[in-house]
């Protein structure tokens, strides 16, 4: 048998093997890099922006970008209604929109999962307990509740994420929950169960994998959630404070400039756009790579 | 002669019926089953869908509680062994050969799961563990990376077979273990199941409908309807001279390729009654030709010598 044993190359770590399923997916690549693309610009704001995002440049108010009539290459992409550089103020805001849309689908959906997987399995008691809770959720518009706890919770960006991240929640227990109770009618599960597994193992081995296509497309719909709800906050002068700069409140700072001065509502508007745009592709391609029966062999 | 290594006495499994109002009615699924499984023999047990089959597997398995009844492993009390420690006795293979594996999950590790839950070794250990096992169960090694969804139904099954074995258990529970498949590739699987038992000395409780296939494999054959043994024998005797009313019509009806049927009876007309409402007396004088007034008040006691068990009056 050691001969066989040994002819048999070693397994692939995992992190080469899903690279080789990723790349041939197209949209996945092409999310990757927009997201790569942003992240980049990101971490390296301070040397890329060529402006403070708080500068206010005097007399130089609602400029447009360099390629419309009156724009000029000082200010590449215009300024803003109390004259500061939109450019500088796009890239140190991705920071923000990024960062903590990331953490709000990372906090929700760790304990959203947990939870629906806790209550899908158990079921019983701790199902219905679990569930009611989540009606309650549901049945209060989202805003209203993520406003409610802000305000509780006191103003400020990581008060706004816990805010975004509880409202969140129920979105996960329910969908993780449903496909829980599916798995576990599958004979797989109560096979593992006669060897004598764990309930965690059961849970976070055999069933949470599972369970991964629904739940990637969720958090992929969750960070774009999170991008707008944080502006939303934000707007509502719960969230980023000025002159702090964030997408969702130079959306909301803008409206009133939406005929004046178009550029400055398009722009972010484009941002957030480009960036939820490129979380769907990537979460497109990180499903289907994981996915073994999507895979070409 | 031998000492069993099971040994089951009066296994009941009800389920409750719950409305609204609390528990409506009582689904007798297993209703009185007593038998033995000596070393390296195998027990089929045969009957119609519904008769109870496949809870009694489960009910061994301990994935069900059982209600009443008494279950000896090895001269241990079953029912109160924990899964980890009854998977070194007993061990199954499931009727669905796709759903029992984790779509997830790569054959070896598949295959080594029960090691990687109940012992110490390391990963690598696990899969040259599975890939031995692979040999053995004739399944190439080199697909011992593959996902399930790449193989073949037959080869499935190989993969399931060798997940059961592979913590060394001495008896296997086969719930319908080749039904799923195509006849080219059941014949294989039972060839194999009966090169492992002659090998590895397994003892098989081999769950079937299909008196087909039974017969080829089994050593006893126990013949359930609605929960409770009809008929129980060794298996040249149960096929050759069926003396149940039921357990003929199950013969009769298994069709088979240029030999004509030596027992003439009609076939059986009806259905297996509601479990959760059975008819009285005899369950089966609803369809038994043979059935007499008697049958339709009085319950029939399996009796026979050991060996050779009929409940039925009018044999």
């Amino acid at each position: 048998m050691s001969n066989a044993t040994s002819k048999l190359s070693a397994p692939p770590s995992p992190l080469i093997e899903f690279w080789y399923h990723f790349k041939s997916h197209l949209g996945g690549l092409i999310g990757l890099v927009i997201i790569t693309f942003f992240l980049f610009l990101g971490l390296f704001a301070e040397v890329i922006a060529p402006y403070d995002p708080a500068q206010i440049f005097p007399g130089k108010a609602t400029l447009p970008p360099f390629f419309a009539q009156g724009g000029s290459m000082e200010f590449i992409l215009g300024t803003d209604d109390v004259g500061r550089d939109i450019l500088s103020r796009l890239i140190f805001g991705g920071r923000i929109s990024i960062v903590y849309s990331f953490l709000v689908v990372l906090l929700s959906g760790t304990i959203g999962t947990s939870l629906g997987l806790i209550a899908g399995y158990y079921g019983g008691a701790v199902d219905r307990m679990t569930m009611r809770l989540v009606d309650i959720m549901m049945s209060l518009p989202s805003i209203l509740l993520a406003i409610v706890v802000a305000s509780i919770l006191g103003p400020g960006l990581l008060n706004t994420v816990i805010a975004v991240s509880i409202v969140s929640i129920p979105h996960f227990i329910r969908l993780i929950r449903a496909q829980t109770m599916a798995e576990m009618k599958r004979p797989y599960v109560t096979a593992s169960k006669t060897f004598g597994a764990s309930s965690a193992r059961q849970m976070f081995i055999n069933i949470l994998p599972n369970c991964m296509a629904p739940l990637i497309v969720q958090a992929t719909i969750g960070f774009s959630n999170g991008i707008l709800d944080i502006a939303a906050l934000g707007f509502l002068g719960l969230g980023a404070k000025p002159p702090l700069s964030e997408w969702g409140t130079m959306l909301a700072d803008a409206r009133a400039y939406i005929e004046s001065a178009p550029w400055m509502v398009t722009l972010p508007g484009i941002c957030i756009l480009l960036v939820v745009l490129g979380f769907n592709l990537l979460g497109d391609g990180l499903r289907d790579a994981l996915d073994p029966r999507l895979k070409k062999s | 002669m031998n000492v069993p290594i099971i040994k089951v006495q009066n296994l009941k499994k009800h389920y409750d019926i719950k409305g609204i109002f609390g528990t409506t009615g009582i689904v007798k699924a297993v209703d009185g089953l007593t038998f033995d499984l000596l070393p390296g023999e195998t027990l089929a047990v045969v009957g119609e869908s519904g008769c109870g089959k496949s809870t009694l597997a489960k009910v061994l398995m301990n994935i069900e509680k059982a209600t009443a009844g008494e279950f000896e492993i090895d001269n241990k009390n079953g029912f109160v062994l924990t899964a980890k420690e009854l998977q070194s006795h007993i061990q199954m293979i499931f009727q669905d050969p796709m759903g029992s594996l984790n779509p997830r999950k790569k054959a070896w590790q598949i295959i080594s799961e029960p090691l990687l839950i109940n012992s110490k070794l390391t990963k690598t250990q696990c899969r040259d563990r599975a890939i031995e096992m692979m040999a053995k169960v004739g399944l190439r090694v080199e697909l011992v990376d593959r996902y399930p969804h790449m193989f073949s139904g037959g080869q499935r099954q190989r993969i399931g077979i060798a997940r059961a074995l592979i913590n060394h258990p001495k008896i296997l529970i086969c719930d319908e273990p080749v039904s799923a498949l195509d006849v080219s590739i059941q014949a294989q699987i039972l060839n194999l199941l009966m090169d492992l038992q002659d090998n590895l000395g397994l003892s098989y409780i081999f769950i079937s409908h299909d008196l087909s296939v039974v017969k080829h494999i089994a050593d006893k054959i126990l013949v359930m309807y609605l929960g409770k043994i009809v008929e129980f024998g060794n298996t040249h005797n149960v096929i050759t001279e069926p003396k149940h009313p039921y357990t003929k019509a199950l013969i009769q009806s298994t069709p088979e390729v240029g030999v004509r049927n030596l027992i003439e009876m009609t076939p059986l007309s009806g259905e297996l009654p509601s479990p959760l409402n059975p008819p009285s007396g005899c369950h089966f004088h609803q369809r038994c030709p043979l059935a007499t007034d008697r049958c339709k008040t009085e319950i029939p006691i399996l009796t026979g010598k050991f060996g050779r068990q009929v409940s039925c009056y009018n044999i």
